[in-house]
């Protein structure tokens, strides 16, 4: 059986992860390819890795830092940020990532997702995006959540899935660092919107939250998170071990 | 040594980087005279299968590696690397692939439930079918990282390992030194780890 995946998500600046991180036994709490170890030694189904760099030298270590993590992590890895164009794929793919997430990019280009699913294929592009509810309706906000696009989410969301997207993130603005639990309604508009998977994002604070997602949800296929994970809230082992026993599939090592 | 073939389909990056992680000797390469030197050849492959066939009929591997395979050197395929070692694929017509395995490649919509998402893609568990060295690392319920739409159909003389998703779907097939796998090894974790390893002890053994 299928398994819900567990996703931790690492913002990288300059090679660096930004939010300072928690752990005991990690060497250098801010590399991202040791991170990266620990959290695929404790059952992580996959990492995502997202680029916040601004300068291209920034931009150079953040794939130097990727190929390192591809070297050394075998499970899949997830690249997003900063991804524009079709070269933009060409670049994190040759260094060890399996699937590119694309947000912004696909707002300002939106040839770009049919584009790139043409060359690498749907299973490889992922559409990362923010949404945020404005008068009762669902719409796209870009650049990290600070703009209204001014998009309805469901059919933004649909248009991507059929120009080629092969994976969803739905990040909640609204339940995001609230750490009160996934943004269930969201998330339910838009897995009867697509019939590909679906990663929740925004809102996780506690065991019980991925427990109530994939429950709640069935057609969710992985939960998203960041600081909890990073902060030691929610330790993934734990979350697994607590996932088996209330009968969600999941990977146990 | 592991030679990987290099046909021009996909990255193989973290492939290398994995035998490279269980200590093993790697190559990647197209090369007649290295393939024969080699102890085991990797066939991976990403993409569409007619694509992939093509590109091993008009480099001539398609000719070495039947030749190699007969000589009992272990050949693996990976993903497309395995349906490719099947009779005929049925992705976008009907192509000939090597005809090393009995079977055909088929989408696997035809065998799943209409709601279920595809491709098939994620961590899934391994139902093991038979006895192979191939997988005598491995323990029933292992997790392994799949993404495919197209899976091996009529290869029971093959099968070692299924996976199950609204239907039986083919995990791994082995028939003497031709073997295969629809997941991803290189992608699984310790898991896929010991199925390399395993892989590259066959090739010691010879």
């Amino acid at each position: 059986m299928i398994t819900k995946r567990i996703i931790p998500c690492l913002d990288v600046r300059d090679g660096r992860v930004v939010k300072g991180v928690n752990f005991e036994g990690l060497r250098d709490v801010s590399s991202p390819v040791e991170l990266g170890m620990y959290y695929s030694s404790c059952g992580a189904d996959e990492l995502v890795f997202y680029d916040i760099t601004a300068s291209s030298d920034g931009r150079k270590l953040f794939t130097d830092i990727l190929q390192e993590t591809a070297r050394k992590v075998f499970i899949p890895l997830t690249v997003g940020g900063g991804i524009n164009s079709v070269e933009d794929f060409d670049r994190v793919l040759k260094c060890g990532a399996d699937k590119v997430s694309v947000n912004s990019g696909a707002i300002r280009n939106p040839s770009l997702i049919f584009e790139a699913a043409k060359r690498y294929g749907d299973q490889c592009v992922v559409l990362s995006v923010d949404v945020k509810r404005v008068d009762d309706v669902f719409r796209v906000f870009a650049k990290g959540g600070r703009e209204n696009t001014g998009l309805e989410a469901i059919s933004w969301i649909k248009q991507c899935v059929e120009s080629g997207a092969g994976e969803v993130v739905v990040n909640s603005i609204d339940t995001d660092g609230v750490k009160g639990g996934f943004d269930l309604p969201m998330l339910a508009e838009v897995c009867d919107a697509v019939s590909v998977p679906v990663i929740a994002s925004g809102g996780a604070g506690k065991i019980q939250d991925f427990i109530t997602l994939f429950k709640t949800l069935p057609k969710v296929d992985a939960g998203l998170a960041a600081s909890i994970f990073h902060f030691g809230e929610v330790h993934i082992a734990d979350l697994k071990e607590k996932m088996e026993q209330e009968n969600i599939p999941t990977r146990r090592l | 040594m592991v030679a990987i073939i290099d046909y021009g389909v996909g990255n193989l990056f973290s492939l290398q980087s994995s035998f490279a992680a269980i200590g093993a000797e790697v190559t990647v390469t197209a090369d007649r005279e290295v393939l024969e030197k080699a102890d085991c050849i990797l066939l991976p492959g990403v993409g569409a299968f007619e694509d992939a066939a093509k590109k091993l009929r008009s480099t001539g591997l398609d000719k070495t590696l039947k030749e190699l395979a007969a000589k009992g050197k272990p050949l693996m395929g990976i993903c497309l690397g395995m349906q490719l070692l099947f009779e005929k694929s049925y992705e976008y017509g009907c192509h000939e692939g090597l005809g090393l395995l009995k079977g055909s490649v088929r989408p696997i919509g035809d065998v799943i439930p209409a709601d279920y998402k595809i491709p098939h893609i994620g961590w899934n568990g391994l139902i093991l079918k038979k006895e192979s060295p191939l997988m005598k690392y491995i323990r029933p319920g292992d997790c392994v990282y799949f993404v495919h739409s197209y899976y091996a159909a009529n290869c029971d003389a093959s099968v070692i390992a299924t996976a199950e998703y609204g239907a039986e779907l083919t995990a791994a097939v082995a028939e003497g030194n031709v073997l295969g796998c629809q997941f991803h090894p290189e992608k699984s974790g310790e898991v896929g780890l010991k199925i390399l390893k395993a892989f590259v002890e066959m090739g010691e053994k010879k």
